[in-house]
């Protein structure tokens, strides 16, 4: 074969390949290097959506930093749904996971109700939750009246909104047992076989079996839980939202928070400061503080010991 | 299911049980029992919030007000009320609008990218891969300020769907990383057999994978689906200022201010809202377990 052949050759293969991935190519460019570009250059500037942006060196930075009342309190949120949430959903997902694979009559009904609530979209699932969760007339609240239990008020206190949010997500745990239950499916039974012979309990099969196996599984779920948690927005928006009874598409101004800045997170910061205060280019270094996070603890799951997602091949 | 038993099943003799293989089978039992007991506890936690919403969306006005807990009156009509709201069906329209056309974007834009990031060899490869993931992982409130003034203020389309349905048509990096994963389960030599038969890329990807992706297909296309029913953030952002185009999640909040003391009509719309997702599971819930799991993980 000659070399001008080879070449056209290759050529070719390297136009096949730019069409295959042209519809990503031009999104990625379009809809994330792009808009990257312009959050950084936004971040530095002044701008409120009319007339000309100017340069405003780190002002920005400094206001969100120092002087934007809701910016520490949404980072202390966010560690807080990392170490409660995040942990209450892997405990509990691994927990489910392991009791429906010991589950030998009505599997698939079990598997079902305990799948559904994850299906359940975001908003509605929140709105239930209030509701259930209503300090007045909510059916939780009611049944812990009537046996003599203490009645938070759970979407309207702020120290109990976090645990009701928690209660939300961990309902909403369909997935993460999906994920165990295939993981714990994966462990050889030879290795229950052998430590059940060297005289092993439940609690040492677990530890010294079960554990070492799906490490790796737990490993993603608490660094995708992590990330979620970063990312919380609709749940803690519309609880507040609907629970302060402060609500209206496009009428009135709701402070996102309540109560008492208890729910806030980062993306609802760049929501407040972006679209209520029309302070552009400050939501922009909140966003920037997002993606940094983010982008973190995605670098973690792909370039950790066991190279959670296989980037390579 | 039944592979972690850790009670060996007794073996029955020929003579009646023993007295180590009754206890065997005793302890077998309460096992039996103390799991599906458990399970049961479980199983209420999952189901009676639903259980709670739908009793409460079929009481009277009066009684929605107060702390009981079946209706007294069941009434069916509330489901109607809800319809007969002032842009209920709209939003249905919307909703549907947006996952289903930006479904089918997402599906035909997404597939020869996957394909490509799956069996092709080319430079530039892993780090596309890495690139995938990163967008995977991206709030999407990082770009939200330079995208929303894209299309508000250069291409004027705030107060409709479309910034939300058009990047659809670019490839979702969800859908991308999910399908590819799928597409390595499929042998290169079938690949290479079309080869041999005389097709190009492109037949092969119609002709040979496409038939074989179809389980995959079906998960990215119901994992979309459902993301664009339940996206709250894209409409509040871009079609807040226009009722006319709200979508169910963004409108069901605004229909509990508008019901503020409604829980039953909310409760309505809150099982409106959750319906169709429930019922479209119930028909794919094979496409959408595995769909899960392999999100998960190859480790």
């Amino acid at each position: 074969m000659t070399t001008h052949t080879l070449r056209s050759k290759r050529r070719r293969s390297a136009l096949r390949t730019a069409a295959f991935m042209s519809p990503w190519l031009i999104g990625f460019t379009v809809f994330f290097a792009y808009p990257m570009v312009s959050t950084v250059y936004f971040s530095f500037m002044k701008y409120d959506g009319f007339g000309a942006p100017s340069f405003n060196g780190l002002s920005n930075w400094t206001y969100v930093f120092a002087d934007y009342p809701m910016f520490w309190p949404s980072l202390r949120n966010t560690l807080w749904l990392v170490l409660v949430m995040v942990t209450c959903r892997v405990v509990f997902g691994l927990g489910i996971g392991m009791l429906i694979t010991k589950i030998r009559t009505g599997t698939g009904l079990f598997r079902t109700f305990f799948y559904l609530p994850y299906l359940a979209p975001p908003v509605a699932a929140t709105l239930a939750f209030v509701f259930l969760l209503n300090p007045g007339t909510g059916p939780v609240n009611a049944i812990l009246g009537d046996l003599g239990l203490p009645t938070p008020g759970w979407f309207n206190d702020a120290s109990w909104s976090k645990p009701a949010l928690t209660m939300l997500a961990v309902w909403g745990i369909g997935d993460l047992m999906v994920i165990f239950m295939a993981a714990l499916l994966d462990v050889p039974k030879e290795q229950y076989e052998a430590a059940e012979l060297d005289g092993a309990s439940g609690w040492q099969r677990f530890r010294f079996v079960t554990l070492p196996n799906i490490s790796p599984i737990v490993l993603f779920a608490v660094v995708t839980g992590v990330i979620q948690a970063m990312q919380y927005y609709t749940q803690p928006l519309v609880a507040g939202k609907v629970a302060s009874g402060v609500i209206g598409g496009s009428g009135q101004q709701f402070e996102p928070g309540y109560p008492d800045k208890s729910t806030l997170t980062l993306p609802q910061l760049v929501y407040n400061l972006g679209f209520q205060r029309f302070d552009y280019s400050s939501a922009c270094v909140v966003a920037l503080v997002l993606f940094a996070l983010a982008m973190a603890f995605t670098a973690l799951l792909m370039r950790g010991r066991n190279n959670l997602i296989q980037a390579g091949d | 299911m039944t592979r972690l038993l850790d009670t060996p099943r007794p073996v029955a003799a020929a003579d009646g049980p023993t007295p180590a293989e009754r206890t065997a089978r005793r302890k077998a039992l309460l096992h039996w029992i103390a799991v599906h007991s458990l399970g049961i506890a479980a199983a209420l936690f999952f189901v009676l919030p639903f259980v709670f919403v739908v009793l409460t969306s079929l009481m009277s006005d009066q009684q929605a007000l107060t702390r009981d807990l079946t209706p007294n009156t069941w009434e069916w009509g509330n489901y109607r009320r809800v319809f007969e709201t002032p842009g209920f069906l709209t939003w249905w329209r919307n909703t549907l609008l947006y996952a289903g056309l930006g479904t089918v974007l997402t599906v035909v834009s997404s597939v020869p990218v996957a394909y490509a990031l799956a069996k092709f060899r080319f430079r530039g490869r892993k780090l596309s891969l890495m690139l995938v993931i990163s967008m995977m992982m991206l709030p999407p409130q990082v770009v939200i300020i330079p995208m929303y003034l894209f299309w508000a203020k250069q291409l004027d389309l705030s107060g409709t769907l479309w910034p939300l349905i058009i990047p659809m048509a670019f490839g979702d990096a969800f859908s991308i990383f999910l399908l590819r994963q799928f597409l390595l389960t499929i042998p290169n030599e079938y690949l290479d057999a079309a080869k041999v038969d005389g097709c190009g890329e492109f037949r092969t990807l119609i002709k040979v994978v496409l038939p074989m992706a179809k389980p995959g297909i079906a998960a990215i296309a119901l994992f979309q689906f459902f993301a664009a029913w339940n996206d709250y953030f894209g409409p509040q952002i871009y079609a807040s200022e226009n009722p006319a185009a709200w979508t169910l999640s963004y409108g069901l909040e605004s229909f509990k201010g508008a019901h503020h003391t409604d829980w039953n009509l909310t409760m309505a719309a809150t099982v409106l809202v959750m319906a169709p997702v429930i019922a479209v599971f119930f028909f794919a819930q094979k496409a959408f377990v595995e769909g899960v799991t392999l999100t998960g993980v190859k480790g």
